[in-house]
C-alpha cells in the first residue's frame, strides 16, 4: 500500500519535479486553457489571435523542453518522476520535439484553411494543444495507466477535431467512423493491458518487464498451483499490439484511415497523419521495448527467445509490416482523391516505420525515430500544398486540381515536388536518409527473413514512386484545368518553407539529426537484440553494433 | 529522490479500522431497504389489481396530461440541449466522484492535497466557464 | 451465505443483461441495463471493492444511463423501424463462435474450482475502500489523475463543440 505524503517536504519535492519534468506539458495545458478562455472573449472576426497564442505556447514549451534536454544530458541519466509514472530520457525528448514541430506547422497550415472554410474558431487550436499534451505524456509515460489516459486524451481531442466542420457531411461521417472504431480499439488495447496487469500485478512497465519471464515460464506458480500462463501472456501481447496497430493504421486495422483522412479538415488530416501517428509509435515503442522486451520471441537465430515455443512480437510485427507495405502501396495506386491517396500512402509508411522496431538493433531504433521525424516534415508539407489548393468553391483534393500547377504557382510546385520525392525516398532529400537507415537496420541483423523483408520494403518503395510521380505528371505536364488563381497566406508559406528547408537540409546534412536520434535510440531500457549466427551473410559482424553479446543490456 | 520520498512517506498510513467480516454484511440494511422498495409497489399494484373493478372508457385510457386532452404524439424529438446538459452532468459527476476519496483522506494530504485538487478543479472550471460563455447552459 | 447471495445477484445481472437484448424498445433496454449495473455493484461490494461499487451506481446507473436515455429520446427511433438487415451468412459464423466462447467459459469454471481462493492478508482488508483508493489516487497516481482532469475537460469541450446548434454565439 502506498504510503501517504507528509505535508511540506514532499510537497516541495513534487513541486520541483513538476517544475522540471512536466514543464513542457504544463505550459501547453496552461496555454490551451488560456486559448479556450480567450476564444469566448474575442469577437468573431478576431479569433485568429488564438492561433498565435497557441503558437506562442508551443514556442514556450519548446524552450522548456530545450532546458530539460540540457538538464538530462548534463546529468547523463534519464530521470523518472511522479512515482515512476513518467521517465524523461532522450527517447521522450526527441519524440516531444517531433510533436511540437508537427503541431506548430499544423497550426500554421490551419489558419488559412479555417478562414476558407468559415470555421475560424478558437477551440480548434486549443484542442490541438491538448492533444499534443496527451502525446507528450505518451512519449514519456512508463506506466500503463499514464500511457492509456494520455492516449485517450490525444484520441478524444482528435475525434473532435475530425468532426470540426459541422456543416460538412463528410467531416461528420469521418468523425463518427473514427470515433467508433477508435473507441473499439481502445477497448481492445485496454483488454490487453488488463490481462498484463492481472498477470504481473503492476502497471509499471519496468516491473512488468522484470516479472514477465517468471510469469511466462511454462510452470508458473499461480497461488500454489502450477499453471501455464504462456498463452495468456501471448494473448495479452496480441491484444495490445492490435490496439496499437489500429492507432498507427497498420493493415488489418487500417479501414478507418482513408475515410477519416478524407473527411477531416485537411489541416487535421495533416496533423493526424504525422503527430498522432508518431505519438502512437512512441507509445508502441514504450509498450513493447520497455514493457514486453522478452516477448520478442523466436525468429530464426534469435537468442532473445525467452518464452519457449511461442512466437513473439517480432514475428507479428514482421507479418503486419509486410502486409501493410504491400496493401497500402497497392491501394494507393488506384486512388483519385489526393487525401485518400495520401491516407493509403500514410498506411504504407506506417509499415515502413514498423521495420525499425522489427530490426531490434541500435540502427533499427535510430531509423524508427528518424523516419518518423522526417515523415512528420514531409507529410505536413504535402498536405500544406493541398491546403494551398483549397479556395472558395474548389475542394482542392482531386488529382485534377493539380493540373498545370507549375504555370500558376511555380514555387509551390517545386516544393510539392521535393516533398513527394522525399516521400518516395529519392536521394538528395530527407526521405532517403530515413529509408536507408530502416533498410540498414534490417540488413545488419543478418537474419535471412529480415533481409527478405528489407527487399520487400525496397520493392514497395519503388511501387510508391508510381503514385507520387502521378502528382508530378499532373503538375508539370497536364494542361491547366482551372484558371482561378491561388491565394497563399503568409503563415502557410512560412510553414511550407520551413518544412522544405528542413527536408532538404536533413537530406544533405543529416548528421545532427542522426546524432540526436542515436542518443534517443540508446536510451536506458531500450533493449536491443543481436543475432548470433550468420557471420558470413553480410559484413555486419565488422560493425560495432553487431558484436555477439549476451542479449541482456542493463534494464532499469 | 524517489527513495528519499519513500522513506519520508512511511509514516502514519493507517487504514480505517478493519472489518473482519466480508464487507457485504455491512450492507444488510441497504439490502433490506432495497427489498422493501421493490416489494411495496409490487404489493400495491398486485392488491389493487386483485380488488379493482374493470371499466374501460375512452377517457380513462387516454394518456394523462393534467386533465387536458393530449396534443400530438409523445414521441417527439428532444432538443439537442438535453444531450449537452446530460453530458455536462456526466463530466461534473465524475469530478465529484474524484472529490469523495479526496475528502476522506484530506487530513493526511493537507496542503499538498489542496493544491492537487485546486489544479484538478481549476482545469474543469475553465471548461465550465467555456461552456457557460458558449451558451451551453442557456435554456431558450 | 455469500455463495447464495452471489448466485442470486449473478442471476439478476444476467437476466437483466438478457432483457437488454430481448427488448424491442430501446428505452426498456436502457432501463434494464440499470438492473445489470446495480447487480454488478453488489458484486463489487462482495469483492471488497466498495468504492467501485458506489461509483458504479453514481456514474453508470446515474449519469451514463441518463445520457443513454436522452440520446434515445433525441434520436427517437419510431417503433418497428429497428429492422436490422439480417445477414444470414454471419449466422453460420456467429453460432460456432458463440459455442466456442461458451465452451471457454465452462472450461474456466471447471478449472477454477480447484484453485484456492487467495487469503486476505493482514493489512489488505482495507484495499478497495474509499480510503485506500484515495491514498493511491492522490499520491501514486497523481499524474494520471491530473491528466484525467484534462480528459474530462476534453469531453466537455467535445460536447459543446459538436452538439451546439449553428447560429449560436
Amino acid at each position: 500500500m502506498p504510503a501517504l505524503l507528509q505535508a511540506a517536504t514532499d510537497f516541495q519535492t513534487i513541486a520541483r519535479q513538476a517544475g522540471q519534468l512536466i514543464m513542457p506539458e504544463a505550459i501547453l495545458t496552461l496555454f490551451a486553457c488560456a486559448a479556450l478562455i480567450l476564444d469566448v472573449m474575442l469577437p468573431r472576426n478576431r479569433k485568429r489571435v488564438v492561433a498565435w497564442v497557441c503558437l506562442a505556447g508551443i514556442g514556450a514549451s519548446l524552450v522548456s523542453l530545450g532546458i530539460l534536454y540540457f538538464n538530462i544530458s548534463s546529468r547523463e541519466a534519464a530521470r523518472t518522476g511522479f512515482f515512476d509514472m513518467i521517465i524523461i530520457d532522450n527517447y521522450a525528448v526527441v519524440f516531444k520535439l517531433m510533436f511540437l514541430i508537427g503541431a506548430a506547422l499544423s497550426i500554421l497550415l490551419s489558419i488559412k484553411y479555417l478562414d476558407t472554410e468559415g470555421e475560424q474558431r478558437g477551440e480548434y487550436y486549443a484542442l490541438i494543444l491538448f492533444s499534443v499534451t496527451g502525446m507528450m505524456f505518451m512519449a514519456s509515460g512508463v506506466d500503463l495507466l499514464t500511457l492509456f489516459i494520455s492516449l485517450e486524451l490525444m484520441a478524444i481531442s482528435v475525434y473532435i477535431l475530425v468532426g470540426f466542420l459541422k456543416r460538412d457531411q463528410r467531416s461528420n461521417e469521418a468523425a463518427m467512423k473514427y470515433f467508433l472504431l477508435g473507441a473499439f480499439s481502445s477497448g481492445v488495447l485496454l483488454y490487453g493491458i488488463s490481462l498484463v496487469y492481472g498477470l504481473t500485478g503492476t502497471t509499471n512497465l519496468a516491473k512488468i518487464a522484470a516479472a514477465l519471464p517468471t510469469v511466462a515460464s511454462a510452470n508458473y506458480n499461480l497461488l500454489g498451483t502450477p499453471a501455464d500462463m504462456r498463452y495468456l501472456v501471448l494473448l495479452s501481447m496480441i491484444l495490445m499490439a492490435a490496439g496499437m496497430f489500429f492507432k498507427v493504421a497498420a493493415v488489418p486495422f487500417h479501414m478507418w484511415a482513408p475515410d477519416a483522412y478524407e473527411g477531416a479538415p485537411t489541416s487535421i488530416t495533416a496533423f493526424m497523419s504525422v503527430a498522432v501517428k508518431a505519438a502512437s509509435f512512441a507509445m508502441f515503442g514504450r509498450l513493447f521495448l520497455y514493457g514486453l522486451p522478452d516477448l520478442r520471441g523466436a525468429l530464426e537465430g534469435d537468442p532473445a527467445n525467452n518464452i519457449a515455443g511461442l512466437p513473439g512480437w517480432a514475428l507479428l510485427l514482421g507479418i503486419v509490416a509486410a502486409i501493410t507495405m504491400v496493401w497500402g502501396n497497392l491501394a494507393a495506386l488506384i486512388q483519385n482523391n489526393t487525401k485518400r491517396l495520401l491516407a493509403y500512402s500514410s498506411i504504407s509508411h506506417a509499415g515502413f516505420t514498423l521495420l525499425g522496431l522489427i530490426a531490434g538493433n541500435q540502427t533499427g531504433y535510430t531509423a524508427f525515430i528518424i523516419y518518423l521525424f522526417i515523415y512528420t516534415l514531409m507529410n505536413l508539407g504535402v498536405f500544406g500544398c493541398i491546403i494551398a489548393l483549397r479556395r472558395r468553391g474548389i475542394a482542392g483534393d482531386r488529382m485534377e486540381d493539380f493540373n498545370g500547377l507549375v504555370r500558376k504557382a511555380p514555387w509551390l510546385t517545386v516544393m510539392m515536388t521535393i516533398f513527394l520525392l522525399s516521400l518516395g525516398g529519392i536521394p538528395p532529400t530527407a526521405g532517403f536518409v530515413g529509408k536507408l537507415y530502416l533498410f540498414m537496420g534490417l540488413i545488419e541483423t543478418g537474419n535471412p527473413w529480415l533481409v527478405r523483408l528489407a527487399i520487400l520494403a525496397v520493392l514497395m518503395s519503388a511501387v510508391s514512386l508510381y503514385y507520387y510521380i502521378r502528382f508530378i505528371r499532373a503538375m508539370y505536364i497536364e494542361p491547366e484545368s482551372e484558371p482561378q488563381p491561388l491565394s497563399l497566406s503568409r503563415p502557410l508559406q512560412t510553414a511550407l518553407a520551413v518544412a522544405v528547408l528542413l527536408v532538404m537540409l536533413i537530406g544533405v546534412y543529416p548528421q545532427p539529426l542522426i546524432r540526436l536520434t542515436q542518443k534517443a535510440a540508446t536510451s536506458q531500457g531500450l533493449k536491443t537484440y543481436v543475432y548470433e549466427e550468420k557471420p558470413a551473410a553480410t559484413d555486419s559482424t565488422d560493425q560495432p553494433g553487431a558484436v555477439p553479446l549476451p542479449p541482456t543490456p542493463p534494464r532499469r | 529522490m524517489i527513495q528519499m520520498m519513500a522513506i519520508l512517506l512511511q509514516a502514519q498510513s493507517r487504514p480505517p479500522a478493519a472489518q473482519s467480516d466480508a464487507p457485504i454484511f455491512g450492507y444488510i440494511p441497504i439490502i433490506i431497504f432495497f427489498l422493501i422498495a421493490v416489494l411495496l409497489p409490487v404489493v400495491l399494484l398486485g392488491v389493487s389489481r386483485l380488488l379493482h373493478r374493470r371499466v374501460f372508457e375512452r377517457e380513462k385510457l387516454m394518456p394523462y396530461e393534467c386533465g387536458i386532452d393530449p396534443i400530438g404524439d409523445a414521441r417527439e424529438r428532444f432538443s439537442v440541449r438535453f444531450y449537452i446538459v446530460a453530458m455536462l452532468f456526466l463530466v461534473f459527476d465524475v469530478e465529484v466522484v474524484f472529490l469523495f476519496p479526496w475528502a476522506v483522506i484530506y487530513d493526511k494530504l493537507a496542503l499538498f492535497g489542496l493544491v492537487e485538487m485546486l489544479i484538478f478543479i481549476g482545469i474543469l472550471v475553465v471548461g465550465y466557464y467555456y461552456a457557460w460563455r458558449k451558451g451551453a447552459l442557456e435554456w431558450a | 451465505m455469500e455463495k447464495a447471495l452471489f448466485i442470486i445477484i449473478a442471476v439478476i445481472a444476467v437476466a437483466a443483461a438478457l432483457n437488454v437484448l430481448i427488448q424491442r424498445n430501446p428505452l426498456y433496454s436502457a432501463l434494464s441495463l440499470i438492473g445489470t449495473m446495480a447487480a454488478l455493484s453488489v458484486l463489487y461490494v462482495m469483492l471488497r471493492a466498495q468504492f467501485i461499487a458506489a461509483v458504479q451506481i453514481v456514474v453508470y446507473a446515474g449519469a451514463i444511463l441518463v445520457l443513454f436515455i436522452f440520446v434515445i429520446m433525441l434520436l427517437n427511433a419510431p417503433k418497428q423501424q429497428l429492422q436490422i438487415d439480417k445477414q444470414k451468412g454471419l449466422r453460420y459464423l456467429a453460432i460456432p463462435l458463440a459455442g466456442l466462447l461458451l465452451a471457454e467459459a465452462f472450461y474456466v469454471v471447471w478449472r477454477v474450482q480447484d484453485i484456492a481462493m487467495p487469503v486476505v492478508k493482514e493489512g489488505e482488508e482495507a484495499v478497495g475502500t474509499t480510503w485506500s483508493v484515495g491514498v493511491a489516487l492522490f499520491t501514486h497516481y497523481l499524474l494520471p489523475f491530473q491528466v484525467a482532469g484534462v480528459l474530462l475537460l476534453m469531453a466537455l469541450i467535445g460536447a459543446v463543440v459538436l452538439a451546439r446548434r449553428e447560429g449560436d454565439k
